[in-house]
């Protein structure tokens, strides 16, 4: 967990108190003024990062925290009714996806999300929130239901990735992915897009495509993870806190690069020390975006839907 | 010590170590798949595929267009675009350089061509991968010549084929580069309502996110012979389930067999095959 700043403040003031000590006790000794200097250094970053808020991989722990709230507990804050549908008629059930039929302040809506567990055992079920084919097969199937019936679609994102392993693959992991990223984009029902935790590469796009992308202030959303960048480029995993700031996977570097469409604020310290108080503010954005899609024709808003990802990417054109 | 034992004539010349050898680097190319040792010209002559075994080496861009294409050639589109480089990314070099060298080296603006011309008498737009161009990797100029060689078919209703090469999505140009998967796709769903045939051809290798996008999208998939083809790499696999991978596994031969792909088409016919598909589609 990122530190508050009143212990920030705190180590700020020691290290301060003990520079002014050793100053004039330090006289020409070099080994002494080398340390003067360290201290120094660290009390500037750390000056910075209380201005700054949490560093991107400050960041990536608070998507990650075991307490932090998941897709079912948003459902429990901000639905009524929810009924699980489950199974993608072609193979089995991922419990790393959860999609059901909800309210949602009086409207009829599909929820689809990732779902992490809570403890092993829950995790050993849901694959730590990292879906297998079957898991897109059920939310696509899921997400064409509500678009026969016209009902929006509601996604919470929050995984480390799509599962990398042997029956994934036989199965058809990238054909999945692919299929429910151009039928998202044709889906001729709203979709509300909401990442909660870890956006994580193609295994999160794959319910992501939507008319509004909303994202927690904490959470993040990257090509590949901190860890598997840092271990391709500087051949060191431990460097993921450096490949976390190259990357740009904050809030608000997506929502200055124009991928996501709005941040949703988190209560100091982060989504778990506050879950209701999360749940309320991703409940007034997903309310004011249905409100303005909602109101769209199905054309306008696949169109629109087009438009804006169309122009997502930053190249010289000649 | 007296001089009536020493050599008075000179030894017989022999030309320093390194001169001494047969310089044949650049003449031959062991062979991945039967490890016989090919000359370069006779591996040229076939297409880049072993004569002895039919291993597949990969092949350039350009060369690919060779393959496919007429005598006359074709239009290039697009080759104006070219990363700005989004994130101001650095990692051991910075990303302007990789960008620069690569350029240099192959002459290309980014790791992809679009190009229009004639298959078999028949238009067709065209994309081709460079491995070579960062690994094949798709950032946001690779996207938009996708979503533009997409447009473009859609508009003029002539057939697409797109030879995939790739590595996946580009990490230098971080969640710009994923957005492209979302944008590729739209395109190709577009493509897919205008009746227009698309082809998509995967070649060794093809993994992350071009194959979660465009390459698994075709009308027809279709595959070289023991292409690399998947979502995830073998090595982030095997590093996560901690076991060895079964032999031939993400390989063209099984992906056909697990129903992925359409066909395994040998280099030689790649072109016949196409042609085929295409008057099928469309007289």
């Amino acid at each position: 967990m990122a530190e508050s700043k009143k212990s920030k403040h705190d180590r700020i003031e020691r290290l301060e108190k003990d520079v002014n000590q050793l100053e004039p006790l330090a006289g020409s000794d070099p080994g002494a003024k080398k340390e003067i200097r360290r201290i120094r250094r660290e009390i500037t970053e750390l000056r910075r990062e209380m201005l700054d808020g949490p560093t991107a991989w400050q960041r990536t722990l608070l998507a990650r925290h075991p307490q932090r709230p998941y897709m079912l507990d948003y459902v429990r804050l901000l639905f009524e009714g929810f009924s699980e549908i489950h199974g993608d008629r072609s193979f089995g059930d991922d419990a790393a996806i959860v999609c059901g039929m909800a309210r949602f302040r009086g409207r009829a809506v599909m929820v689809v999300g990732h779902q992490k567990g809570r403890d092993t055992r829950e995790n050993l079920t849901r694959n730590w929130g990292m879906p297998k084919p079957e898991g897109y097969r059920k939310a696509l199937r899921a997400m064409k239901l509500a678009a026969k019936f016209h009902r929006p679609v509601i996604t919470f994102v929050d995984t480390m990735g799509a599962y990398p392993g042997i029956d994934a693959e036989e199965r058809g992991q990238a054909e999945a992915i692919a299929r429910n990223l151009r039928e998202m984009a044709r889906l001729p029902v709203p979709i509300i897009v909401n990442i909660t935790g870890e956006g994580g590469s193609g295994g999160a796009l794959a319910i992501a495509v939507g008319d509004r992308v909303h994202m927690l202030e904490n959470s993040i959303y990257s090509v590949i993870s901190p860890e598997g960048c840092a271990s391709i480029l500087w051949r060191d995993a431990s460097q993921a806190d450096r490949a976390a700031e190259a990357m740009k996977i904050t809030a608000a570097d997506l929502y200055e690069l124009g991928v996501i469409d709005e941040i949703v604020p988190e209560p100091p310290g982060g989504a778990h020390e506050n879950p209701e108080e999360t749940a309320r503010e991703l409940g007034r954005v997903i309310e004011h975006g249905l409100d303005e899609v909602t109101k769209l024709k199905a054309e306008e808003l696949v169109e629109r839907r087009y438009q804006k990802f169309r122009r997502m990417g930053h190249f010289f054109a000649g | 010590m007296s001089t009536w034992f020493q050599r008075e004539r000179k030894a017989i010349e022999t030309p320093p170590e390194e001169e001494r050898r047969v310089r044949t680097e650049g003449l031959w190319v062991k062979c991945d798949g039967c490890r016989a040792t090919i000359w370069k010209k006779d591996l040229e002559q076939n297409n880049q595929v072993c004569p002895k075994c039919e291993h597949h080496f990969r092949l350039s861009a350009p060369k690919r267009l060779e393959l496919l294409f007429d005598e006359g050639g074709w239009v290039e589109h697009d080759s104006e675009l070219a990363s700005s480089d989004p994130l101001g990314f650095v990692d051991t070099r910075p990303y302007t350089q990789r960008l620069r060298d690569a350029q240099e080296k192959l002459g290309m603006s980014d790791a992809i061509l679009t190009v229009e011309g004639r298959l078999n008498g028949r238009s067709i737009v065209c994309c081709s991968m460079e491995f070579a161009f960062i690994g094949g990797s798709m950032g946001a100029v690779v996207g938009e010549k996708v979503t533009r060689a997409m447009e473009l078919a859609a508009e003029k209703k002539i057939p697409l084929v797109i030879v995939s090469c790739s590595g996946g999505a580009r990490m230098m140009e971080g969640v710009i580069s994923l957005m492209q998967l979302a944008k590729v796709s739209a395109a190709a769903a577009r493509l897919d309502e205008c009746g227009v045939p698309f082809i998509s051809v995967l070649t060794d290798p093809t993994t992350g996110g071009v194959t979660a996008s465009y390459a698994l999208l075709g009308d027809l998939n279709i595959a070289e012979p023991g292409a690399l083809i998947g979502f995830a790499g073998p090595r982030v696999i095997e590093q996560t389930i901690r076991q060895k991978l079964p032999k031939g596994f993400q390989r063209a031969e099984f992906l056909i067999e697990h129903g992925f792909l359409d066909a395994i088409v040998h280099r030689r016919e790649l072109k016949s095959y196409i042609a085929n598909a295409l008057d099928f589609f469309l007289s």
